[in-house]
């Protein structure tokens, strides 16, 4: 979690070398900041207009990337305890699907569950919500599957990678099988209300990107100030003396694994209320740009190191390298092949951070 | 200076594939050889001269320096200074390969084959016989395996894979494979330790018959009966010097001992005498398939409880089994009196427990995190967390305070433990046990590889925590720290309890009889 690069050498008091680190995050940070200025500048000549003066673009950038993002927060917690999460784009198509038949307009949770003469001592609001109900399908199914994940994990101690790969097949099996392949449309307004913007000091800004903040947030303080968050950080950096620590590895990583299913339920619910439908064909390689996005931001793939503040940089960067090539009118096809560079660069460097720690 | 007379390692392979080798009395000369590591002169001048056609043991304790010497023979260290003559010149080996293709071969205690291939291809490895396509020649392969088998006495298919052999014939597909580099010098480090008795008659008789052939065999062990049966010669080191080199035939097990053990006890341990209490722990008939067999032990509040035995004695298991890191197949464990299942570390802490560990890298440290964290690991499990959240601010106080107390050098508890010392890095991690205010406290090698200074006071502070009621386990290679430190010592031989000795009457001598039997 500290950066070799970034130390300024002061002596203190007692005469040992004192080191003060700046956060990791400001390097990204600064990555990110040069990469904006890059396409700012190219803009300038190539297009004629400014790249980041565009308030339109702007949103666009962050709403684009606000669903992955949602699921790189819970993809980070997974690969700082040393795992990986290759399930959650399945699992976002297979929850965008059940989350749009509970928020089809023909339906409301009185029709599913109760009789229409039941009176709703006054609830009625609560009951017929259209909002609601889905929402919570969705977080839950997304940490139910998680859930399962961790238990298989920690139960027979198969590596995460084929566990969630496994997952990743079924719950895009299950994306088709809910309505045998056919999309779910005409949802009701109130549902797809959360996936619109609304006006902010005449900047549009997305509900999305605000889920997406307040998730990044919550889970910030749940890993820096929780005893939650201690033990992910222990069990990624040595399991071993995690567990002589008596920390009950296996709970652990089924909370982890649940909690990761549960963002990715809730990015589910946040894209087919965006999309107002619900298509088997939903989330695609998300859980890629999630790994990405996290690698990015400086989380380590060995675990034990990786941040909130990072991931959410590194999704930006994800964000404003597409909304960079777009706008430089750059084809989808060469957008893909520099995408893949980055996060091998990211990568590379991780490592070298690595070595470069073990030698000091 | 030898150094400049030095012949290159690939000359001498060129003048032994000639066949024009001096003959000289010994095959292989060390001497005042000298290695150091930071902080530790693991070789001390110390020399080795092996026969032709012997068998040569190297004996000591834990530390003694075998190992170092063993592998320097091997091109795995060099060494800082010293001769190092192979067939009575002087020669320089810059690495393992170097030293295999000048006839020194070395077995390693862990086994280096490869499982999923067969015993031909690990054999031959990098070696491979080739058709006239430049293919690899399976067929000429395995016949080569089994002319080297046939002349060995070795019954092993060359085509099987040696994922599925036995330890004891893996080891035989290893000397195989020594003998298949023509080595003069075979070196093997204790390989007897995971063999049966069968297993290790057929062992000998392959030792024997390459000593016929005229080789060398430098043999390490710590078992004495091996050593009368197998051995011509045998030198003995101690704390990293020589001591002296005899002939097998000449001396009794009793010299062997004296030898092996006669340091006088210069450091000085401050045990202070501390009011022994009621039993808080009591083991009985633990046992842990393949490891140890009916272990049983009392341990009261305020006592001392040293745990002695060689590397392998199954000390450290019975320490992780009491612990619950891995639970007894049977045997029972009572704490203050009542039987308790402890089957997770996080039972045994819930009953007043403490583990320092004996590896600080694999299972103590944290080695990514910081000092603070590293500290506070194992107390979150019991304080300082109010509805998940962590109360950082009492918890760092606390910390800095215990981290104080056990003067912990550092000018930064934010700072990673990998930047801290060895000495330094086992206070951090007996602040992360002291802070969970233990009852029980087990300590596994709590000052190996760590400075003199850091080590007296560890040693105080053990001393402490006993005056105060603690009830310690400490289990140690050192045989002045055992005997120092502790008022009673559990002696364990092979997973078993060979004897549970009084302060009074420990002394170095009895405590080897019992841990090598």
């Amino acid at each position: 979690m500290s950066d070799a690069t970034n130390e300024l050498g002061e002596t203190s008091k007692t005469g040992l070398k004192k080191v003060r680190r700046l956060p990791p995050e400001v390097s990204i940070l600064a990555v990110l900041i040069g990469i904006a200025l890059v396409f700012e500048v190219i803009g300038w000549y190539v297009v004629g207009e400014s790249f980041l003066g565009n308030k339109q673009r702007l949103s666009i950038i962050v709403l684009q990337v606000a669903v992955t993002g949602i699921i790189a927060v819970g993809v980070t917690q997974v690969i700082i305890t040393g795992g990986i999460d290759l399930s959650s784009g399945s699992m976002v198509g297979f929850i965008a699907m059940v989350v749009a038949s509970f928020a089809q307009t023909s339906m409301n949770a009185r029709a599913v569950f109760l009789q229409p003469e039941y009176a709703a001592f006054g609830m009625d609001w609560f009951i017929d919500s259209s909002l609601l109900w889905p929402l919570l399908a969705g977080i839950l199914l997304g940490a139910l599957l998680g859930y399962i994940n961790g238990l298989i994990i920690a139960k027979t101690g198969i590596p995460p990678f084929i566990a969630t790969l496994g997952m990743m097949v079924s719950a895009r099996g299950l994306a088709k099988w809910y309505t045998e392949g056919q999309p779910v449309a005409l949802l009701n307004e109130n549902f797809t209300w959360l996936g619109q913007s609304f006006n902010l000091w005449g900047f549009p800004v997305p509900r999305t990107v605000i889920v997406f903040f307040i998730v990044a947030i919550i889970c910030h303080i749940a890993l820096s100030y929780t005893r939650y968050g201690k033990f992910t950080y222990a069990i990624g950096a040595n399991p071993q003396a995690a567990r002589v620590s008596g920390i009950d590895i296996g709970k652990h990583l089924i909370k982890v694994y649940a909690v990761a299913g549960l963002l990715s339920g809730l990015a589910g619910v946040m894209l087919a209320a965006r999309a107002q439908s619900g298509q088997p064909n939903m989330g695609v390689s998300f859980e890629l740009d999630a790994i990405a996005a996290a690698v990015i931001g400086g989380t380590s793939l060995t675990g034990g190191i990786g941040r909130i503040t990072g991931t959410v940089i590194g999704t930006i960067i994800l964000g404003v390298v597409t909304s960079g090539f777009t706008f430089l009118k750059v084809g989808a096809y060469y957008q893909e092949i520099v995408k893949g560079a980055i996060i091998v660069a990211a990568v590379v460097i991780d490592v070298h951070r690595q070595k470069k720690k073990s030698r000091a | 200076m030898a150094r400049s007379q030095a012949v290159s390692p690939q000359t001498m392979q060129a003048v032994r594939q000639s066949g024009a080798v001096p003959q000289s009395e010994y095959l292989l000369e060390v001497s005042d050889v000298r290695k150091e590591f930071p902080g530790v002169v693991a070789l001390d001048d110390v020399q080795l001269k092996l026969r032709r056609g012997t068998v040569h043991a190297l004996m000591g304790e834990n530390g003694a320096g075998k190992s170092t010497l063993m592998k320097i023979l091997a091109g795995i260290y060099t060494p800082d200074s010293g001769s190092f003559k192979l067939r009575g010149i002087d020669i320089r080996l810059k690495n393992p390969l170097d030293a295999l293709q000048n006839g020194i071969a070395m077995i390693h205690q862990e086994l280096n084959l490869m499982a999923p291939m067969t015993v031909s291809e690990n054999i031959w490895i990098g070696r491979e016989p080739l058709t006239r396509f430049g293919l690899i020649d399976h067929a000429e392969m395995n016949r080569r395996t089994a002319a080297l088998f046939e002349r060995l006495g070795i019954d092993i298919e060359p085509e099987i894979k040696v994922g599925k052999l036995s330890v004891a014939n893996r080891q035989m597909v290893e000397i195989a494979k020594a003998v298949s580099f023509n080595s003069d010098v075979l070196i093997m480090d204790e390989p007897t330790s995971a063999l049966t008795e069968k297993e290790v008659d057929h062992l000998f008789r392959i030792i024997r018959s390459l000593r016929e052939d005229g080789k060398g065999i430098i043999y390490i062990t710590h078992k004495m009966n091996e050593l009368f049966e197998i051995a011509d010669e045998f030198s003995v080191f101690r704390d990293g010097k020589y001591i002296s080199t005899c002939n097998s035939a000449d001396v009794t097990r009793d010299d062997i001992i004296r030898m092996m053990v006669g340091r006088e006890i210069t450091q000085m341990f401050p045990k202070e005498p501390a009011q022994i209490g009621d039993v808080v722990l009591s083991a009985k008939g633990l046992t842990l398939n393949g490891v140890f067999r009916d272990v049983s032990f009392d341990l009261r509040a305020g006592e001392i409880l040293g745990f002695a035995g060689l590397v392998g004695s199954g000390r450290s298991n019975v320490a992780e089994t009491v612990f619950g890191v891995t639970p007894a197949d049977a045997g029972t464990i009572e704490l203050f009196g009542k039987h308790v299942d402890v089957s997770s570390p996080s039972i045994a802490m819930a009953h007043g427990m403490a583990f320092l560990t004996e590896d600080r890298k694999e299972t103590g440290c944290f080695l990514l995190l910081d000092i603070q964290e590293n500290a506070q690991m194992a107390v979150l499990q019991q304080r300082y967390v109010n509805l998940g959240f962590v109360q950082q601010e009492k918890l760092n106080k606390a910390a800095a305070e215990m981290a104080n107390r056990l003067r912990v050098r550092t000018p930064d508890m934010n700072e990673p433990i990998i930047n801290l010392s060895g000495g330094n890095q086992q206070k951090v991690l007996i602040c992360r046990w002291l802070m969970t205010n233990p009852k029980i406290l087990i300590l596994d090698e709590p000052t190996r590889g760590i400075d003199v200074g850091a080590k007296a006071e560890i040693h105080r502070l053990i001393s402490q925590l006993a005056g105060q009621g603690v009830a310690i386990i400490m289990i140690s290679s050192e045989m002045p720290e055992v005997l120092g430190m502790s008022d009673r010592i559990v002696v364990l031989h092979e997973g078993r309890v060979t004897g549970i000795l009084d302060r009074a009457e420990a002394d170095q001598v009895k405590i080897m009889e019992l841990a090598s039997r």
